[in-house]
């Protein structure tokens, strides 16, 4: 077993970066993910890489957009409002096929909101980043030993698949310090020969483009993307089960809420309330069978979300609304505590899933 | 003997352009820039969104679309991902370079990123059919302007040159034509120069070249080259802005 490190969230999703072989950093400051950034500026230097703040979050991604063509791996990393910004950019990644990883280390919203933690970006990330039909790969960390992991991940997912990773962490993830190990397993290198690294007069000239005016042609690469997401769906699915065996109850979460959760269930099953969790760790592509198999036993599902209720709209679809699905949710910043929680646990297994 | 041939950098693809429009020249004098300074299998050209969106297809270059007004970030991230081994140009029009890229345009030059910016000045919007640009002189009539440009309603021309020059980090800046053969050669040699500047490092090279554009003019096109001298030049002077190695800054001729 490696040494293990006390590190933050946001220092630990640089260093893996740094460690799967990424050398091009981009970003803008903003709260509560500047830590990357900062860090990136100390490290880049020292070890033959690019930081560069940009005058933007649209340049930013654009920069990324341009280090990508090239063929290396780059990332970006923001907050919401930032993201929101970057969506052009992340639509151009999509449309080009470029490879590339986004960190969305999450506050409250909508606006400027605050700078406090939440998970309201959930619907932009795994539904609609941008314009056009697209996904990315959305990864979602539950300690800092898994920001450090996941990013590791999203950057070979990224290379293997040609498209973005979004880290998608919330203000605690990004701040909180924990014990991390960064023996980080990278996979092997891809051959991009499609990168635009000049043509040394020795082959036709490789294009960067996401323009199709040809409809029919455009169509094509629409079907052509939509097949790959669907190797992605069948592939890459990644979760965690909590508890689940002898289950009746189970919370939906991610991310610190499932921190949280794990809390709640511990109290619960003191008090012999058979609860589990399933921890979605990719948002997109969404592990639905987990929640399907799910919907045979158990009564009532629980979505805990720091938002309005986004993630409680796949658990819905993946489980075919055959039982109820109730939310437990604090927005703007607050997170729910774990009697918050227990609440509602004792009150699904009172009403054992009557709707 | 051969005393005339398209350049080996210029893709043997037909023109989209309307006749009469100086984008094929500039495009040739570009691609006879890469041709001389042997510079084609390291550069890498990012084409904007506009009337040369499809500048892609015309260069033997690898090319990189970019989204509009974005081409000077994404050519820092191509030049960055490898300083010493690529070349890197923008091709933008004014509507890209001059409004809604203007913040990529000004902070790639503030940081003297070593990359070559080529900028059409027709002060017009051409693909989407002739509305008004941020370089659209006072009273200019277009699609948006249907009562000619009022300035007390939507401000002035920005003179894009003059703007940079201010800045400590720009190399190169220039202003040239190519409404006749006199300024269509000195144009080459800007342009040339622009990218002979990034082979040797010095940093940022932007050149300005004022353009026609007959359709949206609404013009034959021998009277949108006389328009050029009539009324672009007067607003729009040509000349050397900054050449830090030659020690002209802030050189308004």
């Amino acid at each position: 077993m490696s040494d293990k490190v006390l590190m933050k969230g946001n220092e630990a999703i640089a260093e893996a970066a740094i460690i799967a072989g990424c050398r091009h950093y981009f970003g803008y400051p903003i709260t509560p993910q500047t830590e990357i950034a900062a860090y990136m500026a100390k490290r880049m230097p020292k070890i033959g890489g690019c930081f560069l703040q940009a005058e933007s979050e649209v340049a930013a991604i654009n920069m990324v957009y341009g280090v990508a063509s090239c063929g290396l791996r780059v990332m970006t990393s923001s907050s919401s409002p930032g993201i929101s910004l970057k969506g052009e950019g992340l639509s151009y990644l999509a449309g080009a096929d470029l490879p590339s990883l986004v960190v969305n280390v999450q506050r409250g919203g909508p606006g400027l909101g605050g700078i406090q933690p939440s998970q309201s970006d959930y619907f932009q990330a795994t539904k609609g980043a941008a314009h056009g039909d697209f996904h990315m790969i959305v990864l979602a960390p539950a300690s800092v030993q898994e920001m450090a992991d996941l990013t590791v991940h999203g950057f070979d997912l990224a290379d293997k698949y040609r498209m973005t990773s979004m880290i998608l962490a919330d203000g605690t993830m990004g701040q909180m310090m924990e014990p991390v190990s960064l023996d980080l397993k990278v996979g092997e290198p891809i051959e991009k020969p499609w990168a635009t690294t000049g043509t040394k007069l020795e082959r036709f000239h490789n294009i960067t483009n996401s323009l199709y005016l040809d409809p029919e042609a455009l169509e094509k690469g629409n079907f052509d993307r939509y097949k790959r997401y669907e190797t992605i769906e069948e592939n890459e699915v990644m979760y965690e089960e909590y508890c689940m065996e002898d289950a009746e109850i189970c919370i939906a979460a991610f991310g610190i809420a499932s921190r949280v959760a794990k809390n709640a269930i511990d109290e619960a099953r003191k008090e012999g309330i058979k609860v589990g969790l399933i921890r979605p760790i990719t948002l997109w592509p969404f592990p639905k069978k987990p929640f399907k198999k799910a919907a045979e036993k158990v009564h009532t599902f629980i979505s805990v979300e720091l938002s309005m209720g986004q993630m409680i709209e796949d658990v819905r679809l993946a489980t075919e609304c055959r039982r109820p699905v109730t939310l437990v949710n604090r927005a703007g910043g607050m997170i729910p505590n774990p009697e918050q929680i227990l609440d509602a646990i004792k009150n699904a297994n009172k009403n054992g899933g009557a709707k | 003997m051969v005393v005339f041939d398209k350049p080996h950098a210029l893709a043997d693809i037909p023109f989209h352009y309307c006749p009469g429009c100086t984008h094929g020249i500039v495009h040739r004098l570009v691609a006879e820039c890469i041709d001389e300074l042997g510079i084609e299998g390291k550069t890498i050209g990012v084409a904007p969104v506009g009337c040369s969106v499809m500048a892609y297809n015309y260069f033997n270059c690898d090319m990189i679309e970019a989204a509009h007004g974005r081409a000077p970030a994404v050519a820092t991230g191509v030049k960055r991902a490898n300083p010493e081994g690529h070349i890197v140009f923008t091709y933008q029009g004014d509507g890209d370079l001059a409004s809604i890229g203007m913040a990529e345009t000004v902070h790639s030059a503030a940081r003297n990123e070593n990359i070559t910016v080529i900028f059409i000045n027709n002060a017009i919007y051409g693909m989407t059919g002739g509305q008004m640009a941020p370089t659209s002189l006072p009273g200019q009539v277009t699609q948006t302007s249907p009562y000619g440009r009022d300035t007390n309603h939507c401000g002035f021309p920005i003179r894009v040159c003059e703007l940079l020059s201010e800045l400590d980090g720009p190399e190169y800046l220039e202003r040239v034509a190519v409404n006749n053969v006199k300024n269509v050669k000195a144009a080459k040699k800007a342009i040339k120069k622009a990218f002979e500047n990034q082979v040797n490092n010095k940093g940022f090279s932007l050149v300005e070249v004022i353009s026609s554009c007959p359709t949206n003019w609404g013009m034959t096109p021998q009277k949108a080259l006389e328009w050029i001298d009539e009324k672009m030049i007067p607003y729009y002077p040509l000349g050397v802005y900054k050449d830090r190695s030659a020690g002209i800054v802030k050189g308004a001729n």
